[in-house]
Order: C-alpha cells, then structure tokens, then sequence
C-alpha cells in the first residue's frame, strides 16, 4: 500500500479527561495519528478510549469532557477552535459517523426514508422531491433492492442488516470525506457482515474517503483495513500496517494475537494476556 | 457413553395461528465428557434446542435421553440438577442486588442441599475467584469475573452437563481466552459434557470434538474438529461461516491495486 499523498485527519498529541468527584479520569491520553484517503483501523478492549476517540473528533463527547490536543485538524477546519454553529455544517455532511446497532440509532418514529432525506434537506437545502430522488438511488447503491418500498418503512419493520445498511446510505449520502464507523457490525451476523461490509468497501473506494473503522474484532480489522492503531488504556500503542499485523512487535498486540482462538492456528490453550503497568508509562 | 440422545427434536413457540416451529426434526447424540457444538446465525434456533434441552422450553416434540433416562415433559429434581445453564450476558443473568455468595445459595436452597457454606466456597474456588467476593455484589465485578460466577452457579448443583449459551461473546479476546481455559480446565477435571451454543466458529473448533451446523431450524451439517481445521468440510453454508470467523473477504472487487 502506498502512502496516501494527502491528509484528511490529523490529530496530535490529543487527550480526553472526565473531571469526577474522585478526580480526573483520562479515557484517552497523548494519542496521534492521522487519516487519509484510506481504511484505517483503531482496536481497542472495551475501556480503552475507542470509541472516545471517534466522538472527540466528530465534537460529540459529553460535555464535561475536556479534549486537548496540539492539533486537531480536519481538512481546512480546526476542530479545536472552529465554533459550535459551523459544526453543525461538518457534521453529517463532511464527517459522518456510522453506529453500531441500527435499532437502537435510527429515530423509531420516522420512515428511513424520511430520515435519510433529512440529511439532504438539512446539509444542502434541496426540494423534498429532489431529496427523495437522491434517497431512493442511494438506497439502490447500497443494494436494497425495493427502495421505493423501504422508503416508507420504520426503523423496527426491518433486519439488522438492512438496517445498517440504512445508515451506511444516509451517512454517505451528503457525500462526506471522512466516516467514522463504531462498530458497524458487530451486531450483525457473520454472512450480512460481509454483504454490508463490501458496500462499504466499495463506497470507500469508489468515492475516494477516509474511512476510520473502531471495533474490537482483531482478525475482522486486519482483513478490511489498510492500517490498524492498536489502543490500550487510552494509548496507543502500536500503529501497523493490517498486512504485518503478523509482525506486531507492542507484548500488547501479541498477546491479543494470541489469545483469538483460530481455525487456521489450532492451539491446545489459549494464551492468557498478561498486563504490564510499564505499558501505561510514556 | 452416550450422555445426551436426541431422537427427532421439534420445538415451536406460540399455539394456534401463531404457532411457530422454530426447531424442525433434529438428531444427534453426545457422549460422556464430548464437547458438542451448535453454531448459527441468529433466528436458527440453535439457542432453541438449548432451551429444550435445559426444560426451559417444553413445547417439543419427539424424544431426550440425558445420562440414560428419558426425560418427559415434567422432570424430577434430580433430572433438571443434571444440565445448567450458562448464559451469553455476565450484566443481564445475575440479579443485581444480590450478593454473589446469595446468587450462588439459591439453587442450593431450590435444590435442597446440605453443607451450602462449603459448596458455595468450592464453587468460587473452582472458577478461580478469591472467596471473598461472595460478599460483593455485580458492579462490583468486570464481565469475566461475573462470567465466572455464571459458571459456579451452574456448577454448584454438581451437574454432568453444562448447556453453554454463547458463554464469551460478550467478553474481550483477552477475557474469553481466561473463560475458554476455564471451561476447557473444568471439562477435564471434572469430567463434564458440554453443549456449546455460539456463532463464532473458531471458538466452537477450539473447544469442541464435534460441531452441528444449523440454519432455519434444521442441522445442514455436522462436523468433526478435525474437518474443521483441515477445511474439508461439506456444505457452502459451514464454509460461509468459516470465512467469517477469519474476518473480510473482499468479494466483488477485481484485483487492481494501481492506486
């Protein structure tokens, strides 16, 4: 893979605190990396700071959450600095962000269909005709066969794995640079993964995106995406092209290597991952 | 040997119009200290069979022999302390407000046994958790320290058999290493016979000598560890499955990377 020419993304040196009554608890601390046009990974156990990456960037973080960085650039924007009113024109139409489980992130009480136009309606202020037409093609890009019918469903009156793919189609609709997926499929099953899977594949690659990819399922990561970040306790800890994953020189990332049960590598017992304080230093 | 004989199992939910049958004709048998495994995608009632087998669910049909005695619609005390459970979610199967040491009475007390204190303590001792947790409660605990007690619950009653039910899917890789040792450890030492319900496939070849493939109901196939390992088995479906585990297969894209 080569090194992509251009950077969508660049965060430095970021940190996310929670201030408590006990005191302050850092859920991320000192990560950089940066983004571009290409599938990057960021895995993580629950509890390593993942997810708070992703919403840190999207400006979604709760709002005791302190977030400092160095540098928090998205293309031309400064998303340490840049106010709260022209965020609401990055979000959803530059930066996108897909969840992990649609029954629980669409609005019950709205058609798909109305909910996907909604983002057209909002980011380019287009007819509601015109935003209808631009949905059902959508709809038809990520392989729902019947758009003109599932237009008009709800939420709960579809599979998970429509449902998803729902929200990969209102997510890319306003045609953003970069996507943040949260575990998209994680509660999916392993044959509508890979359907769902490879329509985001081909969007990425078809529109030329940034795609950052948050889950915790090592093997999963390691096959779709170009680089992987690799997160303990708020750190990271390793940054490693998904092909040398292999090659993981971080005790961290090889004990997770080791502790997947794999049909390719059969092993009596399962390696138990050991934690060492010294990776919470630097 | 055989431990659990399973003749023409149906099991269905629901009566009149909405009666669903969600299990259709399944056979299988599964000898003493064998590691049986059901594998699936949601909706195939692998769970189902489980339930059936457990005396959760007793709208089935057909005939269940476990450890040599036909079981009926109606079990004997000692018949329903032969098989427990353990369930897929260490926050949702534990009762929040009670104590650990309560949680783990319980069947002590349905069950009418005697020596409860000591039990209870061989129980945490088993699963490899400190004694004094019996004084804790849930939150108090991480989702495998809770999976373990999961686990001592439903050794407690001494069973021969546990009916697994996705026991590490809501754990971290690291966390589900521990439990699948565990689990492995207790089998060995104790000589039990397992049922394992899960949809990853590499972690019902780790633990398993034979796996039933299912979907809608019905067995497609069922395969050794052996074929596993060596990818010769029968049916598109396993392999679909298979693929899965080992993560994304880029399907539709041509071979061009000249980008």
């Amino acid at each position: 893979m080569l090194k992509p020419p251009e950077n969508i993304l660049t965060v430095q040196n970021m940190s996310v605190e929670f201030p408590t009554l006990s005191g302050v608890v850092t859920a991320v601390r000192n990560v950089s990396f940066s983004v571009g046009r290409e599938k990057v990974g960021i895995i993580g156990e629950s509890g390593s700071g993942k997810s708070t990456v992703g919403r840190a960037i999207m400006r979604l973080q709760p709002p005791q959450a302190v977030v400092k960085a160095d540098r928090l650039q998205f293309e031309d924007i400064n998303l340490l600095t840049v106010p709260e009113e022209q965020m609401l024109s990055v979000r959803g139409r530059r930066i996108s962000m897909i969840l992990q489980d649609p029954k629980y992130s669409l609005n019950p009480v709205m058609t798909v269909g109305e909910q996907i136009a909604e983002t057209v309606i909002l980011h380019e202020r287009v007819s509601r005709k015109e935003a209808r037409q631009r949905t059902l093609a959508m709809l038809e890009r990520v392989n729902i066969r019947d758009p003109q019918r599932v237009f008009d469903l709800y939420p709960h009156e579809v599979s998970g794995g429509m449902g998803q793919r729902i929200m990969i189609s209102m997510m890319l609709i306003a045609s953003p640079s970069l996507i943040i997926a949260d575990e998209p499929t994680s509660a999916l099953d392993v044959t509508v993964r890979q359907q769902v899977l490879s329509i985001l594949d081909d969007l990425v690659t078809e529109r030329n995106l940034g795609l950052i990819f948050i889950s915790h399922d090592l093997n999963l990561v390691r096959s779709f995406c170009d680089r992987v970040i690799i997160m303990y306790a708020g750190r990271v800890v390793e940054t490693i092209a998904a092909a040398d994953l292999d090659d993981a020189q971080h005790p961290y990332t090889r004990g997770l290597l080791n502790a997947l049960p794999s049909l390719d590598h059969p092993r009596d017992r399962l390696e138990v991952l050991r934690r060492d304080p010294a990776w919470l230093e630097n | 040997m055989t431990m659990i004989k399973v003749d023409h199992l149906a099991v269905s939910y629901g009566h009149g119009d909405s009666l669903l049958r969600v299990v259709n004709d399944v056979s299988f048998e599964v000898a003493k200290g064998e590691t049986f495994g059901l594998v699936g995608e949601s909706g195939c009632g692998k769970s189902t069979v489980l339930g059936a087998l457990a005396g959760r669910n007793r709208q089935w049909s057909g005939s269940i022999r476990i450890d040599d005695e036909t079981i009926g619609l109606k079990r004997s005390i000692s018949q329903l302390a032969k098989q427990q459970m353990v369930f897929q979610d260490p926050f949702g199967s534990i009762h929040p407000r009670h104590t650990i040491g309560r949680t783990l009475l319980e069947p002590l007390e349905i069950h009418g046994k005697d020596n409860r204190q000591e039990r209870v303590e061989k129980a945490l001792k088993d699963v490899g958790l400190p004694l004094n947790f019996r004084y804790r409660f849930p939150h108090q605990l991480s989702g495998g320290q809770r999976q373990r007690v999961a686990i001592a619950r439903a050794l407690i009653l001494e069973p021969r058999i546990l009916l697994l039910d996705e026991p590490t899917s809501a754990l971290d890789v690291s966390i589900q290493a521990e439990i699948l040792n565990l689990l492995k450890d207790l089998r060995d030492r104790e000589k039990l016979t397992y049922i394992l319900v899960s949809h990853d496939l590499a972690v019902v070849a780790h633990l398993c000598d034979r796996v039933a493939i299912m979907q809608n109901g019905g067995f497609v196939e069922v395969a050794t560890k052996a074929q596993l390992l060596a990818d010769t088995v029968a049916h598109p479906y396993t392999r679909v499955l298979m693929d899965g585990s080992r993560g994304y297969v880029a399907s539709r894209r041509p071979v061009d990377t000249t980008a």
